[in-house]
């Protein structure tokens, strides 16, 4: 296989703080591919989105450090200065946020601040980046785009002002697209649409793309490799198919189980996660999961590193067996099913 | 993969319509907000239909769930039932009593048995109070007890939310959004009331905790006997809680149904459309399902769509739609109710891609 478009090597970043040292990212790993989707899934504090802004470099916090490497294309960009970040981002990694309305400039109209991506990456005159702003609406489906390249963002809807989010990201066609929580502050039916314009736009250019966000369901509609974080690292990763059919950490079947599922009939009772994630400042000696799982043993107060553990590439951080964990998940998943089982 | 999901045992089909008297009912329901202009004269130059002739009846001891997208009136609705808001016509009956028109003096009472939870419980609990004022707070306001009973009452509603008698003399800013929601409903359970408004109580938690609220609201509801009005965005939690959901579009309710019903046969498109866009955390099952992708934005509630409001956004409409507003009528079943001129069901033929969608539907008989 050739070699990956992205690589993150061993990234830790901690913050300082007035009450010690906070470890947002703890020693993550992570490989995307050309053209794949890798999703990375946490809930809030899990570090998801941390990873993905120190590899696009946009912590800026003096409190903040960084060790380890993120490789793209060959260049560790963790030792790029801050002009030769800035070439790499938007042509070459692409990025999305939750909140489109915080990440558009509210005074300038929708056109400008695309043309001006573009004109900062590439020398072409005002009219051809004008003309591509409108090109590049039009593509991710904003009507009358001749039109509404010069509104401004307080007059688009939420979904709207994500597409144009979207039209930005891909205006130098990166290779990567980062997209964080993307459809997080959207309906379900507008959730659904751009959910779509991102496949598609994969689809047309072959963008790889990470997707990071707290809904298994997205992932299980976009994903092609998943990542699940807790306490910042990675506690299981594998191909969706590994993660969906054969989950091996208890925090991930305690995610699935937790989900009210419109694809099931309906249980008595959610399998939630007791307790609430660990302060990152407090961590447990061993597994950070280990106060919240129902099956940890004395072995956990060690902590387990993430390995291959089945021998086929699928990746989790528990040391249970794989009998241990074929015995117990369906009973965490979805306990009552199991109970009714002759 | 369908023969997967429909080979899983049925836990439960369903509870039945809730038997129960008649707890609240709303008649023709509206609430419009004005929009001004002008400096010295502020003349009304428009208004927001938010709340656009609603009626429902809720029982006692059932769960009502309220689902649609930002800006349909869910929230809008709850605050009126909660008489937050002024009504701008209709009625509002709670216990036989009409209290669409009570002063603030009037409402004090009926306030006792009826109470909100709030979405953020960042925003909802008072920075500068301690937890246990929080909660002793309704029970001073309405006079309920000595200070002594008042205190025993408020550990005994920790105790019931599942936090602990100590918590008392802490700030809300020292526990995690699933604990500060906690206190949330603890705060509404205060004066005992009959009926619970929850308007998006879990949305602001992380997937983990949303389940224990979750779980707490509905071990509450039997222990207690609450009558629940859910509102939610997120359609499984709604599924998972509620009895009868009502599906808003616009200020309208356009579908009301048994909740396992609404998923099974939903009758209207913009519900058809709506559960077809939530995603399946199944791949294989996500895969093959066909989704309905809605084109375009809500309209505005300012001046919505004529006839049915629904129609620029439906794949069915034809001219009628345009034209006659359709009237919410029963389709079917007992109590399921729809307001669609061109109504989806199982004696008609469906289109290709309703078919497909209510193949991969789970089966609950």
């Amino acid at each position: 296989m050739a070699d990956p478009l992205l690589e993150i090597r061993d990234l830790k970043v901690t913050f300082r703080t007035d009450d010690g040292l906070v470890r947002a990212v703890d020693g993550v790993n992570a490989t995307l591919n050309q053209g794949e989707t890798l999703g990375i899934v946490g809930e809030s504090g899990s570090g998801k989105s941390v990873t993905m802004m120190s590899v696009m470099r946009l912590i800026t916090d003096p409190n903040a450090q960084f060790e380890g490497e993120v490789i793209y294309k060959g260049t560790d960009l963790m030792s790029l200065s801050q002009s030769q970040i800035r070439s790499i981002r938007g042509s070459g990694i692409g990025m999305i946020f939750q909140d489109p309305m915080t990440s558009l400039n509210p005074v300038y109209k929708v056109g400008w601040q695309i043309e001006e991506q573009i004109r900062e990456h590439e020398k072409v005159s005002k009219q051809a980046a004008r003309d591509r702003a409108i090109e590049l609406l039009t593509s991710v489906g904003i009507p009358n785009a001749r039109e509404r390249v010069d509104a401004y963002p307080h007059q688009f809807s939420g979904g709207m002002r994500q597409r144009v989010m979207i039209a930005m990201a891909v205006s130098c066609n990166p290779d990567v697209l980062i997209a964080d929580e993307p459809t997080t502050a959207l309906d379900v039916t507008i959730q659904a649409q751009i959910l779509s314009l991102i496949r598609k736009l994969k689809d047309d250019f072959g963008t790889a793309v990470v997707l990071i966000t707290h809904d298994m369901g997205v992932v299980a509609d976009m994903a092609d490799r998943i990542a699940v974080m807790y306490a910042g690292r990675i506690i299981e990763q594998g191909t969706q198919r590994d993660l969906f059919y054969d989950p091996q950490h208890p925090y991930t079947w305690g995610l699935l189980g937790s989900i009210a599922r419109l694809d099931r009939p309906r249980p008595r009772r959610l399998a939630a996660i007791p307790g609430s994630p660990p302060s990152l400042m407090r961590l447990p000696a061993g597994c950070a999961f280990s106060d919240r799982c129902a099956h940890s043993f004395d072995r956990c107060a060690e902590r387990p590193e993430l390995e291959d553990r089945l021998g086929n590439g699928h990746l989790d951080a528990c040391h249970l067996s794989r009998q241990q964990k074929q015995d117990r998940r369906d009973r965490t998943i979805h306990p009552e099913l199991v109970e009714e089982r002759p | 993969m369908t023969d997967e999901a429909a080979e899983l045992p049925v836990l439960e089909a369903g509870p039945e319509v809730a038997e129960g008297e008649v707890l609240l009912r709303a008649d023709h329901l509206k609430k419009y907000f004005p929009i001004r202009s002008g400096i010295l004269l502020q003349r009304e130059i428009a208004r927001v239909h938010a709340v656009d002739d609603v009626s429902f009846e809720l029982r006692a001891g059932e769960t009502l769930g309220l689902v649609g997208e930002s800006g349909c009136g869910k929230s809008t609705l709850a605050r009126c039932i909660a008489r937050l808001y002024d009504i701008t016509s209709g009625t509002l009956t709670f216990e036989g009593a009409d209290i669409s028109q009570y002063s603030r003096r009037q409402l004090r009472p009926v306030r006792r048995d009826l109470q909100m939870v709030f979405q953020d419980p960042y925003a909802s609990l008072n920075p500068r109070k301690r937890v246990g004022t929080i909660i002793a707070d309704p029970l001073r306001i309405h006079r309920a007890g000595s200070r002594d009973q008042i205190k025993k009452r408020v550990a005994e509603l920790l105790d019931l939310v599942g936090l602990s008698a100590e918590h008392i003399n802490r700030y809300p800013h020292e526990f995690s959004g699933g604990q500060r929601q906690r206190i949330g409903v603890a705060r509404a359970l205060a004066l005992k009331p009959k009926l619970v408004i929850a308007d998006e109580p879990v949305s602001a938690l992380d997937v983990s905790i949303r389940a224990q609220v979750i779980n707490l609201l509905d071990d509450l509801q039997d222990e207690l006997g609450l009558t629940y009005i859910f509102i939610a965005h997120d359609l499984g939690v709604v599924r998972h809680v509620s009895d009868r959901i009502a599906v808003m579009y616009l200020g309208k309710i356009v579908e009301i149904s048994p909740a396992e019903e609404l998923y099974q046969r939903p009758v209207h498109p913009y519900t058809e459309a709506l559960l077809s866009a939530v995603p399946v955390p199944d791949p294989d099952l996500s895969a093959s399902r066909q989704r309905i992708v809605l084109e375009g934005d809500v309209p505005s509630p300012i001046s919505p769509p004529s006839g049915c409001r629904f129609h620029p956004r439906c794949r069915y409409a034809t001219e009628i739609c345009t034209t006659d507003e359709p009237p919410l009528v029963l389709h079917g079943s007992a109590g399921h109710l729809a307001a669609c001129h061109h109504p989806l069901s199982l004696d008609q033929p469906l289109t290709d891609a309703g078919a497909a969608e209510r193949a991969t539907a789970p089966t609950a008989d």
